[in-house]
């Protein structure tokens, strides 16, 4: 298992360090950095500093080993669209794309299950075909498309919920947050819906799939032959040996969260990281672009650390098969 | 040809499909609007884009009512600047399809050069080629599109951008898709390559391009048609998606995504047709390709006979 794990770390640090390259060639062979940060009143004496601090006259790996250095202590440098410092800009953003993830992440990951239990016990119910005809739906809309329905529905038409931004938001040490004001909660309904939906029917499916297997096992009718309870059966028995396959998804779908919010945030005009990239993109703001790429890749790649660490501690012949080899 | 399409439609692959309702109502919708999409400039009754036949006075003329100004007709409607709706969702339709199919096709061909490649050639080389698909996986596919976007967007000169755009997202999708091709190319190249017909081929002394392209490949192709039908779909909306961010096709060549971005901004005023048939037309392209490449997994797949 050690081996495994030190495998996979030095993987990850391949792929950060990949990652941390594309960015850096970006930022310095894209335009001229010096020019792009300075902008138009500049002095000689400007432009000299800022070569030096950058280390523009040493050979590239050592200037690659700066831009790493800096990275890793939070330095990203000074966005050429809005001339402020882009860890400054992104901790101010990043509030509003947390909250709006975990809250799409909790709820795809509460009804997915639930759901799948539920359309895999009654398996020959109405109900049952009709939320999996409606799941079939929900994987092949595009995720903009069910913004705009749920805006029209919910916004246009009905008028009860709001169609863009955070709502009220409050201040709590340096976090800003929606959930405690009842304008942040209502903002939150429809970005998180049009978030969560895709993995929430992923996960429904995957959990459904699973769990018709799994009660077709002998252990199960043995169960039942015991004369356990049928609770009991469906959520200690069945559920529980349908979790790995559903947490390998799940992780990795947590990373789809974040990246799939970049369309959610623009469709609802939601002031996280994701608006941010995509203005970047638009733009070409490319230390942000590069800040907000590094970001993500840590968050994938230790999201994908937990999800193999999870795989030893819930299926214990893993360990077993591991050790051997 | 006749022959052919009866040798078909006698087959038990033909027999499959003409039992299939999903497979021929999909296959027709399809076929139909890529038809659309090919005769767009003979079928429109107007080309949207020349500046020449656009009367502002035609502007936000409701479906199949006659404009209040100048009584004119038009069956889809017209946008703020008076451009008929039906026209410009066939040239953009024109545009999605064309960037879905030559993303695909661009990410099909490095992805079945690099499966091969990896396949045969095996030991480091394979290691390498499969390391960057890992890692290219890692990241969702719009993410890796948005990024090569944004850096091609900075390398090209500002007053090329928009001219650039569509071969911009053609490479951007295709460079995101390839990782499914290589994977399945790659598997099968390692239970070819040891069959007796390429030891054979070997022996008699013909270079390795040459074994991989004219012996190894043909029997590696037909799981690439399943996974090009599904990477359709899926470059479509991803066309789309981007076009819809805004970091697609320009305004100048509009794609269905982008018509739905206009679209969008009129959601509140009331002027439901600019964004409710480009998008329906978009839903109908992405369902009709992706349950088509769905029912080809399944008909093709040998294990489910």
């Amino acid at each position: 298992m050690l081996a495994f794990l030190i495998r996979r770390l030095v993987q990850s640090v391949v792929v950060l360090l990949v990652v941390g390259a594309v960015s850096f060639g970006m930022f310095r062979f894209i335009g001229d950095p010096v020019n792009n940060m300075l902008g138009q009143e500049r002095t000689q004496a400007d432009i000299e500093q800022l070569r030096d601090r950058l280390g523009l006259d040493r050979p590239v790996f050592v200037q690659y080993a700066l831009f790493l250095r800096n990275a890793v202590q939070g330095d990203f440098g000074v966005s050429y669209r809005q001339g402020r410092p882009v860890a400054d800009i992104i901790a101010e953003r990043a509030p509003a794309t947390l909250e709006l993830a975990a809250v799409s992440g909790v709820m795809a990951l509460v009804f997915g299950i639930g759901l799948g239990v539920l359309t895999a016990i009654n398996r020959n119910s109405w109900a049952s075909s009709a939320i999996m005809t409606l799941s079939l739906v929900g994987v092949s809309l595009p995720t903009f498309l069910i913004g705009i329905l749920l805006i029209y529905v919910f916004s246009v038409q009905l008028e009860w919920l709001p169609s863009f931004g955070r709502g009220e938001t409050v201040d709590v040490g340096g976090w800003s947050t929606g959930f405690l004001t009842q304008s942040g909660l209502i903002a939150l309904i429809l970005p998180a819906i049009t978030l969560g939906l895709y993995q929430m029917t992923l996960i429904m499916r995957i959990v459904r799939s699973e769990m018709l297997e799994v009660l077709r096992q002998d252990y199960i009718r043995f169960a039942r032959a015991r004369g356990l309870r049928e609770r009991s059966i469906n959520f200690r028995h069945a559920l529980k040996n349908t979790l790995v396959p559903v947490i390998t998804v799940t992780g990795l779908q947590m990373g789809s969260i974040i990246a799939f919010s970049i369309i959610t945030e623009t469709v609802f005009q939601w002031p996280g990281m994701g608006l941010l990239f995509i203005n970047a993109v638009q733009f070409v703001d490319i230390p942000v672009m590069a800040a907000y790429l590094m970001l993500i890749s840590v968050l994938f790649v230790s999201i994908n650390l937990v999800v193999d660490l999870l795989y030893f501690a819930i299926d214990p012949r893993l360990r077993i098969e591991r050790a051997k080899a | 040809m006749i022959r052919q399409f009866a040798e078909f439609w006698q087959s038990d692959f033909g027999w499959k499909f003409r039992h299939s309702p999903t497979a021929v109502l999909s296959f027709v919708v399809s076929v139909a609007l890529v038809m659309a999409a090919i005769a767009a400039p003979l079928i429109a009754p107007t080309n949207p884009f020349d500046s020449a036949s656009l009367n502002l006075m035609n502007g936000f003329s409701a479906p199949l009512q006659p404009n209040a100004f100048t009584g004119e007709l038009f069956l889809l409607g017209t946008d703020d600047q008076g451009r008929d709706v039906f026209s410009t969702i066939l040239y953009g339709l024109r545009v999605s399809l064309f960037v879905g199919v030559l993303a695909v096709l661009f990410g099909m061909v490095l992805g079945v050069t690099l499966g091969l490649i990896a396949g045969y050639v095996g030991g480091r080389v394979d290691g390498f080629i499969m390391r960057v698909a890992d890692i290219q996986l890692t990241f969702p596919a719009i993410l890796v599109a948005m990024l090569i976007f944004g850096i091609a967007k900075g390398i090209i000169a500002p007053q090329y951008r928009d001219q650039m755009a569509i071969w911009v997202l053609i490479i951007a999708i295709g460079l995101s898709d390839w990782v499914p091709f290589a994977r399945v190319v790659r598997g099968a190249t390692m239970v070819e390559k040891n069959r007796d017909y390429v030891q054979a081929a070997r022996l008699i002394g013909r270079k390795p391009v040459a074994i991989m392209v004219l012996h190894i490949l043909p029997n590696v192709l037909n799981p690439i048609l399943i996974i090009a039908t599904i990477s359709l779909a899926l470059a479509i909306i991803a066309e789309a998606t981007l076009s819809f961010l805004g970091v697609g096709a320009p305004p100048t060549q509009p794609s269905l995504g982008t018509l739905i971005r206009i679209g969008q901004t009129f959601l509140f005023s009331g002027e439901w047709w600019i964004l409710l048939f480009p998008a329906a037309t978009l839903l109908a392209l992405a369902l009709s390709v992706n349950s088509l490449g769905d029912w080809l997994r399944d008909a093709l797949n040998p294990r489910l006979k």
